[in-house]
């Protein structure tokens, strides 16, 4: 199902656990599977000097928590917030199609923790890291499979992907 | 090498002596049995051997009552469409359970859509159909109930002989999808009173693809597929005779198995369950302390998920099966947990933990031992998970 590098990560996965005292803590929820996923960040002169998380899913979620941690270890925030779902995903040398969407989680919980990292910064007053409600898409006017992501033709009554029938709108 | 198989409800093994049955009949070449020749007589004989041992594991009043059927998804199809088909001119009005498989979901979706109504029942949290709740759906319109013997993700048992009692004195058909059950558990039709019965012949160590439909005889039901005479006039297509002389096989040895069978796996199952709180904690059991099946355990594990215990437990050679979301091609929670009232995140911790006749009591404890250790190293990761210091 999983490839030899997602499955390794998963086997092993990199810098699992919490930072206390970090500077910037970003969790996202995926309203449709349930995974959750929380991003602990340590920063200095605008570096990611250290990241953890933890993370509540499957293979392929905890596999993307891994390499995202890989990935965004030692980078200024610049280049951190640069880092995008298709990166995660192709350091993993892929994924199934229908869990594209678990990397969509650990980009954007990376992208909320420097984000809580710069409000704390700018004295915005600290709000408990807050679970997303819904993930939000910028997908312009194509349509997305709701379940797995998958782009779609606008007339498709089920998705060829993960055979969804798409009775709801997408 | 080979895993050690806790998914018994996805694929039970072979029995060797099916096995050698099977292969006896490969070696025989039989001939078509609607042939009138020597060789096709020849055929007739297994054909009607087979029914015989098929009508007596479900003690059916007469073999002709077992049509032989490519798996207990057509039977379930059979059932409930050629039950449409035959009396839809009576009424259009059908009574089910919202934790039916998608075999009976999907056959009434279709029905549906052709003018039928469907009232879908809920269940208790312990997954089990109150008949009162039977008795008050049935209307004037109604021509069907179809509630399941067992379900397939709990291993919970309906109250199939109280259902009974009430389709029979409203003289409405009723179905029972017994996919899980036959094989596993005794099971008589006359004894409860069902008219038609799905059954599936791997369930009891047969081969996967074919399967039979029990029709009591009166019941009025159209065949789904039409052609030939084969099966008496209740499904065409010239029989898949090895299959149907390894599944006659299989419910021999079923019927003079049945007990030691039924004690072994209720043996396997109470040790795990006896014996899991020594291993883990915080974990929900979804299947029912007294009417369930001697195979089955569902178990929901909490702030974890199904399919990274799957893989891990994979790893470490024992085959399971989850019901977390993350494991199904649409993503989404399983129906029938989310109706015994569980949580979506419970839901996702799911295991479906089934015993078969090849599992030792060393192999229950070798699976709990793993287990221990994936739950550990799984929450150590969660971070739904706080450790209380």
């Amino acid at each position: 199902m999983y490839n030899k590098t997602v499955m390794e990560h998963f086997r092993n996965p990199r810098n699992v656990g919490v930072i206390e005292e970090a500077d910037g803590v970003g969790e996202v929820g995926n309203p449709l599977c349930g995974d959750i996923m929380t991003i602990y960040l340590k920063i200095s002169d605008d570096q990611i000097k250290d990241i953890k998380f933890q993370t509540f899913g499957c293979g392929s979620a905890i596999a993307v928590s891994s390499m995202l941690t890989e990935i965004a270890m030692g980078k200024t925030l610049e280049e951190a917030k640069s880092i995008t779902n298709k990166d995660v995903a192709q350091a993993l040398e892929g994924l199934p199609k229908n869990k594209l969407h678990c990397s969509n989680l650990g980009a954007d919980a990376l992208q909320l923790a420097i984000k809580d990292y710069e409000d704390r910064k700018a004295g915005v007053t600290r709000s408990e890291p807050k679970r997303k409600d819904e993930h939000e898409h910028t997908h312009g006017d194509k349509c997305y499979c709701p379940y797995c992501d998958i782009e779609l033709s606008e007339d498709a009554i089920f998705c060829d992907a993960c055979q969804s029938s798409l009775e709801e709108e997408h | 090498m080979k895993s050690i198989n806790f998914d018994h409800i996805s694929a039970n093994p072979l029995l060797p002596e099916v096995k050698e049955a099977m292969i006896g009949a490969i070696n025989k070449d039989y001939h078509n049995p609607s042939s009138q020749h020597r060789d096709g007589e020849e055929a007739v004989e297994a054909l009607v051997k087979a029914r015989e041992s098929v009508a007596k594991l479900i003690n059916a009043a007469m073999p002709k009552e077992i049509v032989f059927t490519s798996g207990g998804t057509e039977s379930v199809n059979h059932a409930i469409k050629g039950v449409a088909m035959a009396n839809g001119d009576k009424g259009k009005h059908i009574v089910t359970s919202n934790i039916e498989h998608n075999a009976v979901i999907r056959s009434l979706r279709r029905l549906k859509s052709a003018g039928f109504r469907v009232t879908s029942l809920s269940v208790d949290e312990n997954g089990r159909v109150d008949p009162k709740d039977v008795a008050e759906a049935i209307t004037d319109e109604t021509i069907l109930v179809s509630i399941m013997h067992s379900n397939n993700e709990t291993g919970t048992i309906q109250p199939v002989e109280e259902i009974a009692k009430i389709t029979r004195e409203k003289k409405i058909i009723f179905h029972s999808d017994a996919v899980d059950s036959v094989g596993v558990v005794p099971l008589d039709v006359q004894e409860i009173g069902v008219d038609l019965l799905s059954f599936a012949s791997n369930t009891a160590y047969g081969p996967v693809g074919v399967g039979g439909l029990y029709i009591r005889r009166g019941t009025r039901v159209f065949p789904i597929i039409d052609g030939g005479v084969q099966e008496n006039n209740k499904r065409a297509g010239a029989e898949n005779l090895i299959g149907i002389i390894g599944m006659g096989k299989a419910a021999e040895l079923a019927v003079r198995d049945m007990d030691s069978r039924y004690h072994h796996l209720k043996n396997l199952k109470e040790k795990f369950l006896g014996e899991l709180p020594e291993y883990i904690d915080e974990y929900i059991i979804n299947t029912h302390p007294q009417h369930s099946l001697p195979n089955l355990v569902s178990v929901s594990i909490q702030y974890i998920e199904g399919e990274s215990v799957m893989l891990m437990l994979d790893d470490d050679g024992m085959a399971v099966s989850t019901r977390s979301a993350c494991a199904t091609g649409s993503l989404r929670a399983s129906h029938v947990l989310l109706s015994l009232g569980l949580s979506h995140a419970d839901a996702q911790g799911t295991l479906v933990v089934s015993f078969g006749v090849d599992n030792t009591e060393a192999d229950v404890t070798a699976f709990l031992t793993s287990l221990k250790n994936v739950v550990t190293t799984l929450r150590e990761i969660s971070p739904l998970y706080k450790t209380v210091t």
